[in-house]
């Protein structure tokens, strides 16, 4: 809103109804983002908020914040949002979502929160089926404690804790935790996107706004997985960062549906 | 008059729990306290529609409360003491967020995984903090299957109030001894809930977030006195104690929960013996009835405490006296309970012959 602001005190002749073509959901606070320059949380963020604002759900929906870089996803999104102690995301948005079956419930977790000190809450909240949404940012990194290695670190990427990159004979494997999830008979609906190109972000948020309705019919579990980037722990620019989701994250983390339910 | 009926204490508090209206309960098992979920998964939901689910785990089951608390319901768990252990990083969130709930800890004997025989040695880990960071339980100590009936009802109060977790800190005997009851009448579940409570942001008002980060320390400082200004409102509005023979007493026998009850009986022989002994049991380990010490501080020849641990609730003793007064302590650790006649020897040992 600032920026709006802003512009609309110095070039009044611009900001007019007709020449409107985008604007910020209403859903989302006027609060200038703290992601740095090039990461992926401020656009999943807005395009989430946007589903809201379409769906009409500001008022009926709870979400959960994490441990990591999103814990202030709050400061931005305008629903009523609890902050998770770190990986329990899960456990509080099924303690929020058994009371208020009726509400819309969404957590939004790193993947060190979700894939490695949460696996245990992710993977039971999945298999009993609870109706809530997970959206799962995966970047292959921890961001806020400064670039450690996570659960997600690709073969060989260098991080802070795995300075001469990941060796999985002695450090495991990077866990693809949507493949690990989607066998479970509670998950409904599992894909995976990216938000590193236009066209991909508009594919994410059709997938953000179809787990919604998904739970809307009540199906179960859905997460979506959206592949991102941390270019200052990464040690890139944000346009190499892109390029590495492309070439290498990609490569390992294939975009697309993982499991859909058989009755839409 | 409620309905009386012979219970055990776990289910006794079970059935507590439901007719307090309880809209959630998430729970994991362990002995010695595993009674509680399954009287619970029997019938609850189909008398009260309240939920009742088995989580993974501690972990799960008091973050799971977290949410629903934080949902405007009154929610409870309960474990033994191995669980509330791993509990604790959760009631420092709640204690912080200041989210009402209530648990219960049928503390069994540590450390470590220990025994399932009844213990008080969590008295520390419940009334000193536990978690990270300063906060405080409101704690009250069952001594009958009749308090863990009454207690659910209180501590729901409590917690609402003051928007605080309150800990039933009971114990093995306690939990598993059956005695006559008086039930209260099933209460309503509520209907409408806090403004605080993340319900769906209202339409004409702000949203809502419940957090317990404030990044800024002079933020979090301020956080810390309004949670310190709170406390010290318990100690000065909830105190609860029981006392006995106070009036002529020389000495005074001090224990809560079970330890209270043992020392009824050896106060009792003490007395038979010509020894002129009074009984302080306190209800609310947390506020600490300090006053009550006080008041007989210099005044009594010596207090004997009585737990089932190695000495924890008679430091706080000792901090009320000042000084004034002798403090003894006598126990029986790992899942042991002391017998009256123990006690009884003990307190003339220790006062009486001089031998120390």
């Amino acid at each position: 809103m600032s920026n709006n602001i802003e512009t609309a005190k110095f070039r009044p002749e611009i900001c007019t109804d007709e020449n409107l073509v985008y604007r910020k959901p209403s859903t989302l606070l006027p609060e200038p983002f703290h992601y740095c320059p090039g990461c992926g949380h401020s656009t999943v963020h807005k395009i989430f908020m946007e589903v809201i604002e379409e769906m009409g759900i500001e008022n009926e929906t709870i979400g959960v914040a994490p441990v990591g870089c999103s814990v202030f996803a709050y400061h931005y999104m305008g629903v009523d949002m609890q902050q998770a102690a770190h990986g329990r995301a899960c456990a509080v948005a099924t303690g929020i979502k058994r009371v208020q079956p009726d509400k819309y419930v969404f957590s939004y977790q790193g993947d060190g929160d979700l894939a490695a000190i949460g696996t245990g809450e992710t993977i039971h909240a999945a298999n009993r089926g609870e109706n809530i949404l997970v959206i799962f940012i995966n970047n292959g990194i921890y961001g806020m404690t400064s670039g450690q290695m996570a659960p997600t670190t690709l073969e060989g990427m260098v991080s802070t804790t795995s300075p001469h990159g990941r060796d999985v004979k002695t450090q495991g494997y990077p866990l693809k935790i949507s493949e690990l999830l989607a066998p479970l008979p509670g998950v409904a609906y599992i894909t995976r996107q990216s938000v590193h190109k236009p066209a991909n972000v508009r594919k994410a948020k059709k997938a953000l706004r179809q787990a919604l309705e998904y739970q809307k019919k009540g199906l179960g579990f859905c997460l979506v997985e959206i592949v991102s980037n941390c270019p200052s722990n990464w040690r890139m620019t944000p346009a190499q960062a892109n390029q590495y989701i492309e070439e290498k994250m990609l490569a390992f983390y294939k975009l697309g549906d993982i499991k859909v339910p058989e009755v839409k | 008059m409620g309905e009386i009926k012979l219970m055990k204490g776990n289910e006794a508090l079970a059935e507590a729990m439901i007719r307090a209206g309880c809209d959630a309960y998430f729970g994991y098992p362990i002995t010695p306290q595993s009674e509680v979920l399954e009287y619970l998964s029997k019938d609850a939901t189909q008398r009260t529609g309240m939920v009742v689910l088995q989580a993974e785990s501690e972990v799960a089951a008091i973050n799971m409360i977290y949410g629903a608390a934080g949902s405007g319901r009154r929610v409870m768990t309960t474990s033994s003491s191995p669980g509330i252990s791993l509990m604790q990083e959760g009631l420092s969130y709640i204690a912080s967020a200041e989210l009402p709930c209530v648990l219960a800890n049928v503390v069994r004997g540590g450390p470590g995984l220990g025994t399932i025989q009844p213990s008080q040695a969590d008295y520390f880990q419940a009334v000193k903090g536990g978690g990270h960071g300063d906060y405080r339980l409101i704690v009250l100590a069952p001594s009958s299957v009749q308090e863990m009936v009454d207690f659910v009802r209180l501590s729901f109060d409590l917690a609402e109030k003051y928007r605080n977790p309150v800990m039933i800190l009971a114990d093995g005997a306690i939990g598993q001894m059956m005695e006559k009851v008086e039930l209260f009448d099933q209460m309503p579940r509520k209907t409408e809930f806090p403004d605080w409570a993340t319900t769906g942001k209202p339409k004409d008002k702000e949203r809502r977030y419940i957090t317990s980060l404030h990044i800024q320390p002079e933020k979090m400082e301020e956080i810390n006195k309004h949670l310190q200004a709170k406390y010290k409102q318990i100690e000065d509005a909830e105190v609860r104690y029981e006392a006995f023979n106070l009036e002529d007493a020389e000495y005074i026998l001090t224990g809560y929960g079970l330890g209270a009850r043992i020392c009824r009986k050896a106060m009792d022989i003490l007395r038979e013996k010509g020894y002129k002994v009074g009984l302080i049991r306190p209800i609310t380990l947390f506020p600490f009835p300090k006053k009550v010490y006080e008041s007989v501080a210099g005044k009594v020849k010596g207090i004997l405490d009585v737990e089932m641990n190695a000495g924890q609730m008679v430091e706080d003793v000792k901090l009320s006296v000042c000084g004034k007064t002798r403090v003894e302590y006598y126990g029986r650790m790992g899942g042991m309970i002391p017998s009256p006649e123990e006690i009884v020897e003990n307190f003339e040992k220790l006062f009486i012959k001089g031998e120390a």
